[in-house]
């Protein structure tokens, strides 16, 4: 039974992953004030740019950082269009969805069922002795080590250093920000194609390490879930991290029922979940009131910046 | 010298002017693509063009195609006059198709046969309406974003519909095809001109005369267009934003449960894979291409039905990926931004800045 619940677990973490450093990215952008609504399109970009690099040269690094890559070319033109050209930044993003969508499904055309690399799990000497929670979280693929790492740093650099500071107050006043010497325009390109990367990495995340291979429509939502998150993280990567994991556990529920022979939740219905469990978190978030008053969210999101006003 | 001074003032034509410019920029950035992929854009044009147009069957199909566009295009507008993003519409399709096979699948036994289609039509606008309240009673009950909570129904939306065929609904002579039996005839919408277009399309060009009469020259439309500036004009006008955002998104749900009972009762006759192929997400590029004007909402569909039908024909002429139709549509969708942004800007040539256009905001780079 123990070893069967680490499965478990580990198949939650497995899960996880992909949506959190989607969430990551999604964090910073929207911290300076840029909401990025093209996740989606981002990850499913990432995925196929990475199993496709690595098909080709078979380096699963090159492979995770051209994943990375893709989705920061993404991310750029994101920050052109609601940057530079102070466009809707909904429609923009999801501009960028449906485009990235469609090249990926362009380009990945001649991968589908192609041979590729995979990056198999390393598990960390000492750390992936810890009984249940080593085989847990620290038996898993380079790609989760970075991103525990990411979240840890994120979360410093955003609460604690000065680049953080400033890409806050890039968020929150724009127009103060300016007056104080704050480039904002340059912060806010840099955290938007910074934001496309992670999403991209989470995107070759899922094509190179949990369902290995070049599928059309592999994402199925989860960049969605990610930017959900980031409302259910209140902004915070720590609480990022624990709702990735709630999205793993859900998804990992779906193979534990069936192992375990459960009928009394129609697999449907498991299927759902993590769809509706998402939307029922946001729904909590927003009930509550003292939550929503130190949620974080920045103050100019979503909105232009320029001197003119 | 060259300037971009900043406008102030509209200028006449703009309606037109941005829609060409998307057009222009989609077609533009679609043929780098396509020259990058070692494919002469004029020809794959061309291609497309032939195969949107090139017979009177194709021309009908594209028709057919629009219909349902039409339909997500005038939710998605509704929604965004008042600033509500329903990007639901593909689940609300899908559950607007549910119902409608519910009833033309078990109708009959309880309805008199010249009752099934208003049945199935009603059906279908409240499969839609109901899948768009849940987002809609987040919202103004507490202000939960209702872009991501529609978006992520889609998905539970297209589950259910594939559990209903694979599992309970399905047709115990399929010869194990998943899919639902055939709807009673009596469900069916009739067919014209020997073409596959059916009564959906004018039921889809009717709403669309209304939606426009209604937003135009009602009280309600007229409030609508005031909380679309912006919760403070909303609040200023004293308009009820609460009850018109529930209404609002159910109105735009039961349109886009409209599309899913025309493709159910109009062409696919049973509830089967195939049907969730994007409409919804369709909706958003009409309505902007149009302008969130319901009158030219069926133009932009038209226009969007020809570039999608054209894009899956040149899988057969080029052996290009058919989903070379979703990257021209995301370009239409930068286009119509890089056109906005164009038209904002104005080009002046020759000296200094004049104190007329001081005063508009312009300023020299």
């Amino acid at each position: 039974m123990l070893s069967e619940v680490t499965m478990v677990g580990q198949i939650a973490v497995k899960a996880s992953i992909g949506v959190l450093l989607g969430s990551l990215g999604e964090i910073v952008t929207e911290k300076s004030g840029v909401l990025n609504l093209g996740v989606e399109g981002m990850m499913l970009f990432g995925a196929m740019a990475g199993f496709a690099v690595g098909s080709i040269t078979g380096n699963a690094y090159l492979a995770a950082s051209a994943g990375m890559v893709g989705g920061g070319l993404l991310g750029l033109l994101h920050a052109v269009f609601s940057i530079s050209l102070q466009a809707n930044q909904v429609l923009s993003g999801l501009a960028i969805t449906i485009f990235g969508s469609g090249l990926a499904h362009f380009l990945g055309r001649p991968f589908i069922n192609a041979r590729g690399v995979t990056l198999a799990p390393l598990p960390i000497p000492l750390l992936s002795d810890i009984p249940v929670l080593g085989k847990v979280f620290f038996s898993q693929s380079i790609l989760a080590y970075t991103a525990y790492a990411l979240t840890l740093i994120l979360y410093f650099m955003l609460t604690k250093s000065r680049t953080g500071l400033v890409i806050r107050a890039a968020g929150e006043d724009a127009a103060a920000a300016d007056a104080a010497g704050t480039p904002v325009t340059t912060i806010r390109y840099a955290s938007t194609v910074f934001g496309g990367m992670l999403a991209g990495l989470g995107g070759a995340y899922l094509s190179l390490v949990h369902t290995p291979g070049w599928k059309e429509h592999m994402t199925g939502g989860q960049g969605w879930i990610a930017i959900a998150m980031v409302l259910f993280s209140v902004w915070n990567p720590l609480w990022a991290f624990c709702g990735a994991l709630l999205f793993g556990v859900l998804t990992a529920l779906q193979f534990a029922f069936q192992m375990w022979g459960v009928t009394a939740v129609p697999q449907y219905i498991l299927k759902m979940m993590p769809y509706l469990l998402t939307i029922m978190v946001m729904a909590v978030i927003h009930l509550s009131p003292s939550l929503r008053r130190k949620s974080g969210a920045p103050g100019d999101l979503g909105r232009p910046f320029s001197r003119e006003g | 010298m060259i300037r971009l001074v900043k406008r102030t003032d509209r200028f006449k034509g703009q309606a037109l002017a941005i829609p060409a410019l998307a057009v222009l920029f989609a077609f533009g950035a679609g043929a780098l693509i396509l020259l990058l992929f070692g494919v002469n854009p004029l020809s794959a044009y061309w291609a497309m063009a032939k195969g949107a147009f090139g017979s009177g069957y194709l021309a009908s199909e594209v028709l057919v195609k629009a219909a349902p566009m039409t339909l997500t295009g005038l939710a998605v507008a509704l929604g965004v006059t008042m600033l509500l993003w329903n990007i639901g519409c593909e689940g609300q399709l899908v559950m607007g198709a549910v119902f409608a096979a519910g009833v033309g699948l078990f109708g009959s036994a309880y309805l008199p046969d010249w009752a099934m289609l208003p049945a199935a039509a009603g059906a279908g606008a409240l499969g839609g309406a109901l899948w768009a309240m849940g987002p809609a009673l987040l919202k103004a009950g507490f202000r939960v974003n209702e872009i991501l909570t529609t978006l992520l129904l889609n998905y539970v939306a297209v589950i259910l519909m594939e559990h209903l065929y694979f599992g309970p609904w399905r047709n115990p002579q399929g010869l194990g095809f998943p899919g639902t039996a055939a709807i009673a005839d009596s469900a069916m919408l009739p067919r014209f001109f020997g073409t596959r277009i059916h009564l959906g399309l004018f039921l889809a060009l009717t709403i669309a005369l209304m939606l426009g009469a209604l937003l135009r020259h009602s009280k309600w439309g007229f409030q609508l267009r005031v909380a679309g500036l912006g919760p403070k004009a909303a609040r200023y006008a004293a308009i009820p934003v609460k009850r018109r955002t529930l209404e609002v998104m159910a109105a735009s749900g039961a349109l886009a449960g409209l599309a899913g009972m025309g493709e159910i009762c109009g062409l696919q006759h049973r509830l089967q894979e195939g049907l969730s192929i994007g409409y919804g997400y369709d909706g958003i590029i009409v309505a902007f291409l149009a302008r969130l004007n319901p009158l030219a909402v069926p133009v932009a569909a038209v226009f969007l039905s020809a570039v999608t039908i054209g894009a899956e024909r040149l899988q057969t002429s080029l052996g290009l990926p058919s989903s070379i139709e979703l990257v021209l549509k995301g370009c239409l969708v930068f286009g119509y931004l890089a056109g906005e942004g164009a038209t904002r800007w104005r080009l002046h040539f020759g000296g200094q800045t004049t104190p007329a256009m001081a005063a508009e905001g312009g300023h020299a780079e």
